[in-house]
């Protein structure tokens, strides 16, 4: 059962609205102060708490409100969710994404679903749109570089769109596959020197992952389709794992019997594995998993295992040493 | 028309004293319009880190370029560039104590002890503290060329600390470090080119006075002491 009010979060985690200290306005406090300037529209200019997109030529996405699969915690800025991406198939720098992603083409878009399944089938993605009711979920994103936003996410079940292919009994796994297209997606160019991962970006889950109700392909954000470099036309959202398992712009999905390989663990496997569940108490080798920052707010926070999701996840390792299978 | 040492002193020095100063104006600028992004506090720790490594490898330029110019007046301008690295590094590591790590002692000696890019950063910010005091005049004097010169190649040490913080800090982008790691590496390898090739010729045993020390402190102030220093 999903909670509506998660009993692993105490009320005291959750920032209030008197205590939310906006850490941009006090860092634009200081710098106002040192150039001995005063500050610009510190106002209304900014809400605090879910920041609406500014009017955008971005198509509106109609959904229904998921309550119950949403967490009551101030949203991240539009603003900070388009502007602070981690998408290396366009930049290694977090501000390039939004800038070097402008041109992408997301239209026509299709997505293939094949392998383990009686029924293969490729989606065109203005038919995913057409045949899925699409709920607003928000869920909490924790990248496993100790930063986490709260994001008002549109989309469907993962498991809806499997199920459509009838997966066979040896479908243990499943396999995702983003664009590659290095004359749109520059981070792809891997000449001498490249950003240090293989192309085209891979990721992976296992069958049960896959289809749990939390599992989202993401289709929308804050009311309207996806900005390009948030994953533009469809993304994967897996909120118990750290970010880099939620793959971007898919273009291939395939069930298998044998656990896939995946970009990261691929890069550096002692750093990350094929699991990467949000986990506090299992640090990655370079630094602690044990708090996190929240863009937008200025003291750190803890980190919740499974991401705050533990509730709903955590029967899915039973039995798993965590430690071992990071 | 004006001398070199004259138009090195007020011209070249003023000059890049205020281009120095820009990097810090564009940050403050950045913070005040909102321009630093969605993370603040990591765009002030990337961008104070960057300006390290460049004033740190200004700084170990002067030598091979006074060298090579046979200018040694441009040994004028290399105290200023190391303390630009000091004062940009101030600015990184108030930025990981204040605005990081909400100065949590607790998680910051957690966080130096175990993990090892924070480690090796720490230690070479530690480092750079005694060479930032013992920048001035008086204390040339008072060290005394040989032992000055001696403490102040600690800065060998602090440049690979910083280039490896950089390195191990890194997910799996490894461009920028390896240029800075490959430039730091034409500037020291310099040095033990140019030293080996002086003890092979016997002219380390000279004990010739530093030009470089003598343009700071004036030349007779070695004389006077009988201090000299070894050209490194």
């Amino acid at each position: 059962m999903i909670k509506k009010h998660h009993s692993d979060i105490k009320p005291s985690e959750i920032t209030d609205k008197e205590t939310y200290l906006n850490r941009r306005q006090f860092l634009q406090g200081g710098a106002a102060l040192a150039l001995g300037l005063g500050l610009p529209g510190c106002d209304a200019s900014e809400p605090k708490l879910a920041a609406p997109p500014p009017a955008s030529s971005r198509k509106k996405l109609a959904s229904t409100k998921n309550g119950a699969f949403s967490i009551n915690e101030a949203q991240t800025s539009y603003k900070d969710i388009t502007r602070y991406n981690n998408f290396y198939e366009f930049s290694t720098d977090k501000a390039g994404p939004a800038k070097l992603s402008k041109a992408f083409v997301t239209r026509p878009w299709t997505l293939t679903v094949d392998g383990e399944v009686s029924k293969p089938q490729t989606f065109d993605i203005e038919d995913i749109l057409k045949s899925f009711p699409l709920e607003e979920r928000i869920y909490r994103l924790r990248c496993v570089e100790a930063w986490s936003m709260v994001i008002p996410w549109i989309g469907f079940p993962l498991a809806d769109l499997i199920k459509k292919t009838d997966p066979t009994s040896r479908a243990k796994y499943v396999a995702f596959e983003t664009l590659y297209d290095p004359k749109q997606m520059p981070g792809q160019q891997t000449g001498l020197f490249g950003s240090g991962l293989k192309w085209p970006y891979v990721e992976g889950l296992r069958i049960d992952e896959a289809m749990h109700p939390l599992t989202l392909l993401s289709v929308g954000l804050y009311g309207e389709v996806l900005a390009n470099q948030n994953g533009a036309p469809i993304r994967l959202v897996v909120p118990w794992k750290y970010g880099f398992k939620s793959i971007k712009s898919i273009v291939k999905i395939t069930l298998l019997e044998k656990q896939p390989p995946t970009t990261w663990n691929i890069s550096a496997p002692r750093e990350y594995g094929f699991y990467s569940n949000v986990n506090p108490k299992v640090p990655h080798p370079r630094w602690s998993q044990a708090r996190e920052r929240r863009i937008g707010e200025f003291s750190k926070r803890k980190t919740l295992m499974f991401n705050g999701y533990a509730d709903q996840v955590t029967s899915l390792y039973t039995g798993m040493d965590l430690k071992k299978f990071y | 028309m004006i001398s070199r040492s004259e138009f090195i002193i007020h011209w070249v020095k003023p000059t890049l004293f205020i281009l120095a100063l820009l990097p810090l104006a564009n940050l403050l600028w950045d913070g005040y319009t909102d321009a630093l992004g969605a993370e603040p506090i990591e765009a002030i720790s990337q961008r104070s880190g960057d300006w390290i490594l460049r004033f740190l490898l200004l700084t170990l330029t002067i030598t091979p370029l006074r060298r090579i110019s046979g200018w040694n007046e441009l040994a004028r301008l290399r105290r200023m560039l190391g303390l630009f690295a000091f004062f940009y590094a101030c600015l990184h590591f108030l930025n990981y104590l204040v605005l990081d790590q909400g100065l949590d002692l607790a998680f910051i000696m957690e966080d130096v002890i175990e993990h090892k890019y924070v480690l090796i950063g720490f230690s070479s910010f530690l480092l750079l503290i005694p060479l930032a005091l013992t920048s001035t005049k008086a204390m040339i004097r008072r060290l005394g060329g040989r032992r000055w010169q001696k403490l102040h190649r600690l800065i060998y040490l602090i440049s690979i600390g910083g280039v490896v913080h950089y390195y191990w800090l890194v997910k799996s982008d490894i461009r920028e470090p390896l240029l800075y790691a490959f430039l730091l590496t034409v500037l020291l390898g310099y040095r033990w080119y140019h030293h080996r090739s002086r003890t092979m010729s016997g002219a380390a045993q000279n004990g010739q006075i530093n030009p470089a020390l003598q343009n700071i402190v004036g030349a007779n102030s070695f004389a006077h002491k009988g201090n000299s220093a070894k050209d490194n």
